[in-house]
């Protein structure tokens, strides 16, 4: 490879580092002003490009292509507006997690909706009118369109730049951003402030998609990978700050630019194929900025936040009438392949609903007693199913060597990831989460020689006699039981409470000789490894594992089960996992926008139930032993 | 006295399940300086935040020029000419001193009787706090506590406000800014300025304040001029020294 080709594959990272730009620093602005995360940012990003395609195909010509990327721009900030008053404006108290849950359950309905507007086939627009051609560099041909591109970015970074330091609204932004309560003590109104930045931020991210429509086509999968792109960028770029936006989405861009100029490379006889790797240079460049500079590149660290949400309950050990009900249940369970003679299927729900209740349980202890809202789940559980499968594959070991491998799997993943997420807190945390959720994703997807990319890993079935259903289910009951009892016994030894004063004051719990980051590091890894479990019976139980069901879909559901249940109690998760699966099981299967509906059901949740169904229930036990 | 600007009826406030504030009552006239006084934790500051709808949970009315103000949000008070200058300044540490005066902007305002409020501006308030006219571009960030001290109350002038919430101005600063800063309180209540202040220290609510109500525990447990404090050892000592 020549120096000419590298300097070619440069000048087209740059123009791939203007989109990555665009939708970061939207979610960087909305983030610093109304310290929530939308999700439902890559959605925009996504629509827009949608959206672009009509006007550029419909109305056509230069009006259609050029005026039709500025208004697409208009109309994604009108949608952001509506976002934010609809529904953000409800929940700009209410808990982190409940804000990233409805913004995520936006992402489930736009992507039905875009898939029932536009069809789910992949829309590739026209070429730029004046820009359809390409110019002469260094003896190669550059796209013009490419170079528009690479220019684009850093002078809507300029734009942005001078707007933020001259204008009044660019001064609100910035003082916003570091003090809101204030700004509004002042006189300012922060709902028209909000609005306005959240609808610059959605502007943003749908220019940038509209800009993809000459180059890329529009696809259904955009908005979940332009998201986790974008919170790649955002934490090495440092989150607030938006020329570190650009720094980092030039960097990223650029390091996978040169990851795929050098193409296969002979490395002492073994032939490395380094366009592969884009995604683990992605992965590398975070981690690098991460132990260097924890807030990112030009970022600062978060000062306190001033906590506005109700300080969590103490969780409470079981009472007897608890503890007799959860026998009961069991023994119940213990019965149900009796019942279950007459329909087969009850078994495989049953099978579902304790898989649910391992994945739950144990995203609930990191979330609930821990405080790390992880958006990664999925990762651990993937980890376990793949490392389970793949030894059944590659070395044919029996069921149970696997099964037990699974969770060692997920600790290593668990273990290798946790000891960025705990030098990390908050949003930040749940965004690397979830990039690392996408990454394992990405690598299983890429790896098709060994993982067999989106075919996964077929043929994984239990040997007898766990070939049969009640065997298998009884065995999952096992397992199910012991996961919940081993967590239950963490939280109520000195490390679960060590892991909650943690939670509850880092700092106080430093003065006293807690090794915070340590504690929630080991807390990342049990969970990571509780949860292999979960993915190693999910393997088995379907026979099979493939990309789609380690997807960030997952990672989410795991989110939907534990606040379903309840963060603040332990029973929660089970609970929530158990009506989820059930709900997911009778309701989801009986439409093809199950993902709208699913987000339906979020919304309401979120916006009727803050504290989950065990929550509401406990709240009403109480008022009704208070009244009587 | 003249009539009553800011009357404060059965006002309550709680953190959470924990209670702060009792059934407060009391009032400031116009042009008046009315301290509250009290020790640490008396609940000054939090009587401060209730009334500018900081402190969500909150029982009682509030009237200011006549409105009740008690269910309304933080914007629109400071729209009605109520301003707050918080006792840990809450500068934007990432703006400049003419960047953070900006902020505080707000049209000009008239008292109900017709007569205008003073209109503030950024060189009137530098005339006002010299040392401030010296960093125009200065970050807040970068500057000392005396200043930042400075700039809060600056900040707040800028809405043009006609009754202010000053919450312990002098803490913190160094002796020579506290006396400056009397002296200033003192020159912004002969431009017609209703200013309620909370202070633990008696020698500057001396040099500046009319009234007096004294806190302790989230209750008033006593009020009068501030010439009958200031002879009035027996109060000093249970609810103002240390």
């Amino acid at each position: 490879m020549t120096l000419d080709s590298l300097l070619f594959q440069a000048i087209n990272g740059l123009s791939s580092a203007s989109g990555l730009f665009f939708i970061a620093v939207g979610l960087s602005l909305i983030f610093g002003v109304t310290r929530i995360i939308n999700l439902a940012h890559g959605s925009l990003y996504m629509m827009g490009t949608y959206i672009a395609y009509s006007f550029a195909t419909k109305i056509g010509g230069v009006i259609g292509f050029w005026g039709g990327i500025l208004a697409t721009a208009i109309i994604v900030g009108c949608i952001g507006a509506l976002i934010e008053i609809l529904l953000l404006r409800r929940i700009y108290r209410a808990p982190e997690l409940f804000q990233l849950l409805a913004t995520f359950a936006l992402v489930l309905v736009f992507n039905d909706m875009t898939h029932w507007i536009w069809g789910s086939e992949d829309l590739l627009g026209p070429r730029a009118p004046g820009l359809a051609g390409s110019v002469e560099l260094l003896g190669r041909r550059l796209p013009s369109y490419d170079l528009f591109l690479a220019l684009a970015g850093p002078v809507v970074l300029l734009i942005l730049h001078f707007t933020l330091k001259l204008t009044r609204f660019g001064r609100l932004i910035r003082a916003a951003t570091q003090d809101r309560e204030m700004v509004g003590a002042l006189g300012v109104n922060q709902a028209v402030l909000f609005t306005s930045v959240f609808a610059l931020g959605a502007a943003l991210a749908g220019l940038g998609g509209a800009l993809q429509v000459a180059r890329e086509p529009a696809t259904l999968a955009t908005d979940l990978i332009a998201l986790g792109d974008a919170f790649v960028v955002v934490v090495v770029g440092g989150m607030g700050s938006i020329t570190g936006a650009y720094l980092a989405a030039v960097i990223i861009a650029e390091v996978k630019a040169l990851c795929i100029g050098i193409g296969v490379v002979n490395l002492g006889g073994i032939s490395v194929n380094f366009s592969k790797f884009t995604l683990v240079a992605e992965f590398l460049v975070m981690a690098i900025v991460l132990i260097v500079r924890p807030y990112g590149l030009l970022g600062k660290p978060q000062g306190a936040v001033r906590s506005i949400a109700e300080p969590e309950e103490p969780i409470r050990a079981a009472t007897p009438m608890l503890k007799l009900l959860a026998a009961v249940v069991l023994g119940l369970l213990l019965f149900l392949p009796v019942l279950a003679q007459s329909s087969p299927y009850l078994m495989i729900l049953g099978i579902d609903v304790l898989i649910a209740v391992i994945f739950a349980t144990s995203l609930h202890f990191i979330m609930g007693p821990g405080g790390m809202h992880s958006f990664g789940h999925a990762a651990y559980f993937g980890l376990g199913a793949y490392g389970a499968a793949l030894l059944v594959k590659w070395l044919a070991v029996p069921m149970g060597f696997a099964l037990a491998a699974a969770p060692l799997v997920a600790l290593a993943g668990a273990l290798l990831f946790g000891w960025f997420a705990v030098r990390l807190s908050g949003v930040y945390l749940a965004m690397l989460t979830l990039a690392f959720a996408q990454i394992v994703w990405a690598a299983v997807f890429q790896w098709e020689g060994f993982t067999g990319g989106s075919n996964g890993v077929i043929g994984v079935w239990p040997k007898p006699p766990f070939n049969q259903g009640w065997a298998f289910f009884l065995l999952t009951l096992a397992l199910a039981t012991v996961a919940v009892l081993v967590l239950r016994r963490v939280l109520f030894a000195p490390f679960g409470y060590a892991m909650r004063a943690g939670r509850d004051s880092p700092l106080r719990a430093e003065a006293i000789g807690i090794d915070v980051k340590r504690i929630h590091w080991l807390a990342f890894a049990i969970a990571g490894c509780i949860c292999g479990v979960a993915g190693g019976l999910f393997a088995f139980a379907k026979g099979s594992i493939s990309p789609e069901s380690i997807h960030v879909g997952r990672s989410i559901d795991g989110l939907v089960m534990v606040l379903l249940g309840g963060i603040q109690t332990l029973t929660g998760p089970i609970v929530g996992a158990s009506v989820f699966a059930l709900l997911q099981d009778t309701i989801m299967r009986q439409t093809e926008y199950w993902r709208a509906l699913l987000g339906a059901v979020i919304l309401v949740l979120v916006l009727a139930f803050p504290s989950g169904i065990v929550g509401a229930f406990s709240n009403l036990w109480r008022r009704w032993r208070g009244a009587s | 006295m003249s009539a009553a600007m800011l009357t404060v009826e059965g006002l309550s406030a709680w953190y959470g399940a924990a209670r702060i504030l009792y059934d407060l009552n009391f009032e400031v006239g116009r042009g008046e300086v009315v301290a509250l006084m009290g020790r640490n934790g008396a609940g000054k500051s939090t009587t401060m935040k209730t009334i500018m709808g900081l402190i969500p949970q909150r029982e009682g009315a509030v009237r200011f020029e006549g409105t009740d103000i008690a269910r309304m949000r933080p914007f629109e008070i400071a729209r009605l000419g109520l301003g707050f200058t918080p006792e840990d300044r809450r500068i934007f540490a990432d703006l400049t001193v003419l960047e953070n005066l900006d902020i505080g902007r707000q049209p000009p305002r008239q008292f109900p009787d017709g007569t205008p409020a003073p209109l503030w501006t950024p060189e009137r308030l530098f005339a006002l706090f010299p040392n401030l006219a010296e960093m125009p571009h200065r970050l807040g960030g970068r500057m000392s506590g005396g200043e930042q001290q400075m700039l809060t109350v600056a900040r707040t002038l800028m809405g043009n406000p006609l009754l202010v919430l000053l919450d312990e101005p002098s803490e913190g600063v160094a002796p020579l800014i506290v006396e400056q800063m009397a002296a200033t309180i003192v020159e912004l209540k002969k431009t017609g300025l209703s200013i309620l202040l909370s202070e633990q220290n008696i020698h500057f609510a001396r040099l500046v304040a009319d009234r007096v109500y004294v806190l302790e525990k989230g209750q008033i447990h006593w009020q009068g001029t501030m010439a009958q404090l200031a002879d009035n050892l027996e109060v000093q000592r249970a609810y103002l020294t240390v």
